[in-house]
């Protein structure tokens, strides 16, 4: 006995689900999001750190900041092209960048991340 | 070729096997034959290979009913039969291949000899191997999962769920500063734990250590790699995920193109899992397709009830009934045993005899 | 018998730990005495057509093997992985976890470490790697592959004649990768060269010439009967007359020619025969025949084929007796050829009925299209129904523990019958610990033909999980019998109680049956079948 049926079935079956994301996108152009600036942010031209930095980065800063604000009291930062800065999500983050939908939730959204910034934070109301 | 060699073997092949994405993408740039030309082709080789392996397996018919049955079967109706444990139907072989492959019933069972001398032989307790390989595959398929979160847009909720509940542990900044971020997914650290187990179990019992093949070491050693390479970038040497998966989103949409740096790392990481990909269909872990195909765990114990058909049946000599008469006629006569044929002198005297 | 056999405590004390800093693959194979059965007689594989039939000894350095050895070995193992979808698997999908490797009963009792069963399997995939897989061609031994040399062929008849098939690795298996498969493919491989052992061999070339294994021939058999049915005149007063090769009954019964040759089971032997008296007078209708006078199966130890051609007489004595159904008798390895194999060998058997009891009118459901009945479901159904008169206390002499065959547990699933007749048989039983029980039984360590007497070392190790198991409930509650549903159990368990565990004895489940049943119009018994003073009947019988 072959149970030929029954293989091919489980092997369309099997094949299918790991083809999964192919047939999920198929037709789709799925481009990454663009990153959007305000003016604010473009006449100010760099961040805190330099943009490869802050691309990989930027979530352990905020975390760090959180930690030595809330509980070591240390409001400065020093940055290595020796500005200083006051250590806000709001006050600074958010004062150039102040499109979050554009410029914190695409990106966030299209890599599947969902930090838990604003269960504390008020979030920025923008004009739209 | 003892476990030192096979173990010294596996871990050079798995270094060499980072160096060369490393050499590769870090000093020759060779971004698009990483990031692009490997991957399509372990993809492709894993496809024709697990599809010709399996076509391999259909190829030949299963010509007994052969089930290790591990229960009452189904005899008397006041009888309880186990219904999984010796399936008489195909609902319940389903249910058997089910607890086999999602729980790993059968390992479930194992027990641990305790030979003590002085004749006392003790079977006991012993699920650790069945813990250990239960943890590698489920955490294993929860990363997998996690993974399609760089290969669908938008990204469907149950992969978003499962990276939740995966993440469930926020250690903030312990136990480095700023180390664990973003949150700490389980899953990576159990298939690294499991997996150094099975490594360790391996070598340290002495009856594995003894069968095991080069072949047993190297995918788990890669498998550490890759685990390794994975958790370094997502925790310590953070690579732009968006980029990651704009390369990844090529791939699967047929689009493929480099993004501009995505770092060294990603490389070393894809070009481990386009390693473990096309190796899979050629090497022990086909077991993943062919546990479905056992026949000692796919049949139903029906072959008193239901006709199963041996394809390729053919007519063997047999010793008949006549031959054997034949043989032992007088003997038989002798005795008052009845026969077919009687010879025919003797048909007459027993005639005779009779009136 | 090998000449002299070291102490228990000495037997018993085994390691288990493989000489790690050497690999497998390369030790030469050592074959010793005690452990190897005596190769096949000539005769007896040319009787049934075998080809390479010589003279030979595997003490020798020449095993004369024709010169094309290797090409048919590889033919044949060719052909065998196309046929079989089972070897194929089980040759690519071992992962070498070593869940089976403490399972099997002579690793157990022996420490070999080619006795693991993922190592049996591997002397086979080592070549199988090495001829039919790319990276076994291209790595070699890296990958695990091994050229077939002479020294490889030595070591696997050494091996795979240490294996009873009895499939206690495959229920531990993730995959189910049954070495009893693997096993029956080799043994089939090492027929195709005439390395076959004698005890196999022999027992083949008489069951295909005089029906049965020990080459009883028919007036012998019926003698053999005759001398039964005294015994049982004497024990009950009755002269019970069954029949042989009668046609026109309506059941035929096949059981082990080993019951009617020698004790113990020449006791189950008169169980039945009591039994089927008993039923008689309620309408039972059964016959005996001198020709399907086998219901093991010898062949099955050899090749597919040879199973086939032995199998071939059941149906075939059942159409020319023009019975309605067949009813088969206490065994092991006859019960998993004819549960997994009998109708697909030889069926379809559309000239039987499906099996109805006389009896009760029980329908054996589950016995539809082979027609072929367990006779512990059979009275297993006679006595929930209540047709049998039993006074169980004619066994209260004894302590039972019951040992599932390897065969009826994991290739049938025959737990609960057996165990139902001795409890209603028996006063006083016990079950041995779980481990060592139903699905996870061990194996009396003589099974697949190994029973021979030059093996007797490998027995011993083979069996002493199930001894030790025995001694147990032996030490434990008094146990002193052992009861088991398998003729080769019944020929080989005496010789292992008597060594690991003295004070035991052996009985099949129908002897319990055949003491219990109050006959009409028997007189007082004061014997059981075995002639021993009934309990309470000790003085008496003094007198």
């Amino acid at each position: 006995m072959y149970d030929g049926g029954k293989i091919i079935t489980g092997l369309v079956i099997g094949v299918g689900l790991l083809l999964f994301p192919v047939f999920y996108n198929a037709g789709k152009a799925a481009k990454a999001p663009e990153r959007v600036l305000t003016e604010k942010a473009k006449a100010a031209q760099k961040c805190v750190e330099p943009i490869s930095f802050m691309k990989t980065e930027h979530m352990k800063m905020l975390d760090e900041w959180r930690q030595q604000v809330v509980r070591d009291d240390v409001r400065y930062y020093k940055s290595t092209s020796g500005k200083e800065y006051y250590k806000g999500l709001q006050t600074t983050c958010l004062d150039c960048h102040s499109n979050k939908s554009k410029f914190c939730d695409q990106c966030h959204d299209y890599v599947g991340v969902d930090p838990y910034c604003w269960d504390c934070h008020i979030e920025p109301k923008e004009n739209q | 070729m003892n476990f030192i060699f096979s173990i010294v073997l596996s871990s050079v092949v798995v270094l060499i096997l980072v160096l060369i994405p490393w050499i590769g993408v870090g000093a020759l740039k060779l971004d698009t034959l990483f990031g692009i030309i490997i991957p399509y082709i372990a993809l492709f080789v894993f496809f024709a290979g697990i599809i010709g392996r399996v076509i391999g397996w259909a190829r030949s018919p299963v010509p007994f009913r052969i089930p290790t049955t591990a229960g009452q079967q189904w005899s008397l109706p006041w009888i309880r039969r186990s219904p999984l444990e010796n399936p008489k139907s195909t609902a319940g072989v389903v249910g058997r291949m089910i607890f086999e492959v999602l729980t790993f019933r059968s390992l479930f069972r194992n027990t641990k000899l305790q030979f003590r001398s002085g004749f006392r032989i003790g079977y006991e307790w012993e699920k650790w191997l069945w813990l250990f390989a239960l943890a590698f595959h489920y955490s294993f398929l929860v990363v997998l999962i996690r993974h399609l979160r760089f290969f669908t847009e938008p990204i469907p909720g149950f992969v978003n769920l499962i990276e939740q509940l995966d993440g469930l542990m926020q250690t903030g900044v312990a136990p480095v500063e700023g180390f664990m971020l973003p949150s700490v997914m389980i899953s990576g650290f159990v298939l690294l734990g499991a997996v150094t187990l099975l490594v360790l179990r391996r070598i340290l019992i002495p009856q594995v250590n003894y069968v095991s093949l080069p072949g047993d070491y190297f995918p788990l050693f890669l498998i550490t790699a890759i685990g390794l390479t994975g958790v370094l970038m997502r925790y310590v040497l953070k690579v732009d995920i968006v980029s990651v998966k704009e390369l990844t989103m090529g791939l699967v949409t047929f689009r493929p193109s480099i993004p501009y740096e995505i770092g060294v790392l990603f490389y070393i990481h894809l070009f481990l899992v386009s390693v473990l990909i096309a190796y899979i269909p050629f090497s022990k872990i086909t077991h993943m397709a062919g546990v479905f195909l056992s026949p000692t765990r796919n049949l139903s114990n029906n072959s008193r009830f239901v006709r199963h058909i041996n394809p390729w049946s053919y007519p063997v000599p047999v010793h008949t009934y006549d031959e054997y008469e034949e043989e032992f006629r007088d003997k038989m006569i002798a005795v008052g045993l009845p026969v077919e044929k009687m010879p025919e002198e003797e048909a007459g005297s027993a005639e005779e005899e009779k009136e | 018998m090998a000449e002299k056999i070291m102490k228990p405590e000495e037997m018993a004390n085994v390691n288990h730990t493989p000489p790690l800093l050497s690999g497998w693959m390369h030790r030469p194979v050592e074959i010793k005495s005690g452990i190897y059965c005596y190769p096949a007689k000539p005769a007896s594989l040319e009787y049934v057509s075998f080809p390479h039939a010589r003279e030979w000894s595997p003490m020798d350095e020449d095993w004369k093997l024709p010169p094309n050895w290797k090409e048919i070995i590889l033919e044949g193992l060719r052909e065998r992985l196309e046929r079989f979808r089972s070897l194929k698997i089980f040759m690519d999908i071992c992962v070498r976890c070593g869940a089976c490797a403490d399972k099997c009963h002579f690793f157990i009792g022996g420490g070999d470490p080619r006795n693991m069963p993922v190592l049996r399997a591997e002397l086979l995939r080592s070549v199988y790697r090495k001829e039919f897989t790319t990276a076994g061609k291209l790595m070699g031994e890296i990958a695990g592959a091994r050229e077939l040399t002479v020294d490889v062929l030595k070591e696997w008849w050494y091996y795979f004649f240490q294996c009873t098939e009895c499939r206690r690795c495959s229920l531990f298996c993730p995959y189910g990768i049954d070495t009893a498969e693997i096993t029956i493919v080799a043994r089939e491989l090492l027929n195709l060269l005439g390395l076959n052992i004698d005890w196999i061999a022999t027992p083949v070339a008489n069951c295909y010439r005089t029906g049965n294994h020990l080459g009883i021939q028919p007036h012998a058999f019926k003698d053999m009967i005759d001398f039964f049915l005294d015994d049982i005149e004497d024990i009950t007063g009755i002269r019970m007359e069954p029949s042989l090769n009668r046609k026109g009954a309506e059941i035929l019964f096949v059981t082990p020619s080993g019951d009617v040759f020698a004790d113990p089971g020449t006791y189950t032997c008169m169980g039945y025969i009591i039994l089927f008296h008993y039923l008689q007078s309620l309408g039972f209708d059964l016959t005996w025949s001198t020709f399907a006078s086998e219901g093991g199966n010898f062949g099955y130890f050899t090749s597919h084929e040879m199973a086939k051609r032995l199998n071939a007489k059941m149906y075939a004595e059942a159409k020319r007796l023009g019975v309605k159904w067949i009813l088969g008798g206490e065994c092991g390895h006859m019960w998993r050829v004819i549960n997994q194999y009998m109708d697909t060998f030889n069926g379809p058997a559309d000239f039987l009925e499906e099996p109805v009891s006389p009896i009760t009118g029980t329908k054996f459901e589950n016995a539809k299209t082979t027609k072929m009945v367990h006779i512990t479901e059979f009275t297993a159904d006679l006595i929930k129904n209540n047709k049998l008169k039993l006074d169980a206390s004619r066994n209260d002499n004894l302590k039972v523990t019951f040992h599932d065959s390897c065969n009826p547990a994991r290739a049938m699933g025959l737990l609960e019958e057996p165990r139902y007749i001795i409890r209603n048989t028996c006063n006083h039983f016990y079950e041995m610990p779980d481990n060592t029980i139903r699905e996870q039984t061990f194996c009396c360590g003589s099974g697949a033909g190994l029973n021979a007497g030059e093996n007797m070392e490998l027995r011993l190790r083979g069996g002493l999980p199930r001894a030790n198991a025995v001694k147990y409930v032996h030490e434990k509650f008094g146990v002193n019998m052992l009861s088991c549903v398998c003729a080769i159990d019944r020929a080989v368990f005496p010789a292992l109680m008597e060594y690991w565990v003295p004070e035991v004895g052996v009985t099949g489940v129908h002897e319990l049956v055949g003491n219990a049943l109050i006959l009409e119009g028997e007189k007082k018994r004061e014997t059981n079948l075995r002639g021993e003073p009934l309990p309470g009947m000790e003085e008496e019988k003094d007198v």
